[in-house]
């Protein structure tokens, strides 16, 4: 090792927290050159492109497809698998307000101002998955890949807005009766009682994974059951979504469970 | 020569005037440097000093900064755009028109505008999500989270208000497409769950008057929806928003500035 001759040698431990510089010239600078660089980038790209003018509106001229501005095709892309009440209203809802729980749920006070995967798996994961698994990737799919009646087509593919798409979604009670010929099922009554029971299946995981896992979970414990109960309740319920894309997909599933007499299919 | 220019700066600087808009020196103090920040209304947003750890460009993305930097170009240049737009179903398009091709720099206007708002719609996710991945919702910044949230939802209104302005068929349908879903609100759109029942108990919820009337002023997306969204776009929502970025900003500093390892 070399000698060190003089104290100006000997290297610095610094610590984030108390190395400090002063706002003006180091971060005022900064914003002024960022603020400069993307003024100018915008600058340059309002002259080469110009906004978009279509034709002047026309209430009995209904382009197809019609969509909704780019941030929100992610939730049309969702009318495909729910009803527009699930869709359009409860799920954007729970979106805002689930996002503004998040600091109140999430009592892990490590990975607090920096960034770390390891010691928070879990919100790191479930974040991720609903931002850019079902917000960003949606909104892809709703801009680039959607036609004409709001059926699929590749990038390249030309909109043929003739396109035929076989309709061959089924409600689940008919599947299952279709199975398993326990015709009472087509009754809607029993069809009711029979997706009412399926979906209080799905939600009562939350309690039994309660149940079965507080007394050994030391995370369970200090997250009480208040705040276990709402983001189990979020996270089942943003769940749903890729569990109903699944299940339109593989057996054409059009809705779980159907209230007729008040308006409400999910 | 040059000592007169030299006196004639002395003079200025030290005359009464100058001294009352211009409360320090220039020179470079750590005594100025600070009053530099404390003294402007401005740059009094920033603490004078900052964890050098809040420069770096890796940890902030400059997304916070830049979302309001785009916001501030939006209304600069839709104050300008407002000269020459008229809400009224009649006009609307063809000020669009007159803008475009006969008002100097309309068309580049418009183009800031438009651009910069999908900029700001961007920026915003992206700061939402840098702030999830550096935990900097937890505490002391909880609230500053919850506020976030709420501005984040202002800027989607402020671009889909703005959406419908240029009154193309662009705008009427992509508003159409929007608004419809208020129709399905449960209990208060007039095709929502329950609806039917409330109808019938109370006779309040019909397509003329439900959750979706209420945005767009009618049954169908016409020249009082305009009116509505103009002024949702140009002062209602534009206001809430800049008294939310007053509590966020504040915030910021008052939770301990920019977050970082504690």
């Amino acid at each position: 090792m070399a000698e060190i001759k003089d104290a100006s040698e000997i290297p610095e431990v610094i610590d984030p927290k108390t190395d400090k510089v002063h706002t003006w010239p180091h971060l005022v600078r900064a914003e002024f050159i960022c603020g400069l660089l993307i003024f100018m980038g915008l600058f340059v790209w309002s002259l080469l492109l110009d906004a978009p003018l279509e034709e002047p509106a026309d209430p009995t001229k209904t382009p197809n497809p019609s969509k909704a501005p780019w941030y929100f095709l992610g939730l049309q892309e969702i009318l495909v698998y729910f009803d527009p009440w699930m869709a359009g209203v409860v799920l954007p809802s729970l979106i805002i307000v689930g996002l503004m729980v998040i600091p109140y749920i999430d009592i892990n006070p490590k990975g607090n101002g920096y960034y770390t995967w390891k010691e928070r798996k879990f919100a790191v994961a479930s974040f991720c998955f609903g931002f850019l698994i079902l917000w960003v990737s949606l909104i892809i799919v709703g801009v680039f890949l959607r036609g004409p009646g709001w059926n699929f087509f590749a990038p390249w593919a030309e909109w043929d807005p003739h396109k035929v798409v076989a309709l061959t979604n089924v409600d689940l009670n008919i599947l299952v009766a279709n199975l398993t010929g326990l015709d009472i099922l087509r009754n809607s009554v029993a069809a009711a009682i029979f997706g009412t029971i399926l979906v209080g299946a799905y939600y009562s995981l939350i309690p039994i994974y309660w149940m079965v896992k507080v007394k050994t979970s030391k995370t369970l414990q200090e997250l009480g059951i208040v705040r276990y109960g709402i983001t189990a309740f979020l996270f089942l319920t943003m769940m749903s979504l890729p569990i109903k894309m699944l299940l339109r997909w593989t057996l054409n599933i059009k809705y779980i469970v159907k209230f007729p007499w008040i308006n409400l299919n999910i | 020569m040059k000592d007169k220019i030299q006196d004639i700066q002395e003079t200025i600087v030290k005359s009464p005037v100058w001294k009352s808009v211009f409360r320090h020196g220039y020179a470079d103090t750590p005594r100025n440097r600070i009053l530099m920040i404390a003294s402007n209304v401005f740059l009094h947003l920033h603490p004078s000093k900052l964890r050098r750890h809040g420069l770096t460009l890796r940890y902030t993305w400059c997304a916070g900064g830049l979302t309001f930097f785009f916001f501030l170009v939006t209304v600069v240049t839709g104050v300008l755009l407002m000269f020459y737009y008229r809400p009224v179903a009649e006009y609307a398009y063809n000020d669009m028109k007159y803008l475009q091709f006969d008002i100097p720099f309309g068309m580049v206007t418009r183009n800031m505008h438009r651009w910069a708002a999908h900029a700001m719609v961007i920026m915003v996710m992206l700061h939402m999500f840098r702030v999830f991945m550096t935990g900097s919702y937890k505490p002391p910044r909880e609230f500053n989270w919850v506020v976030g949230v709420l501005l984040l939802t202002l800027t989607l209104l402020l671009s889909f208000t703005g959406y419908l302005l240029p009154w193309d068929q662009l705008s009427i349908w992509a508003v159409t497409v929007g608004t419809n879903m208020a129709r399905s609100t449960p209990l208060m759109g007039s095709e929502g769950p329950l609806a039917e029942q409330v109808s019938k108990l109370t006779g309040l919820v019909t397509p003329r008057y439900d959750a979706r009337s209420l945005l767009t002023a009618g049954t169908v997306v016409a020249a009082p929806t305009l009116l509505r969204f103009y002024v949702l776009h140009c002062i209602f929502i534009p206001i809430v928003a800049a008294l939310l970025m007053i509590v966020h900003f504040w915030r910021v500093r008052k939770d301990g500035g920019i977050s970082g390892p504690m």
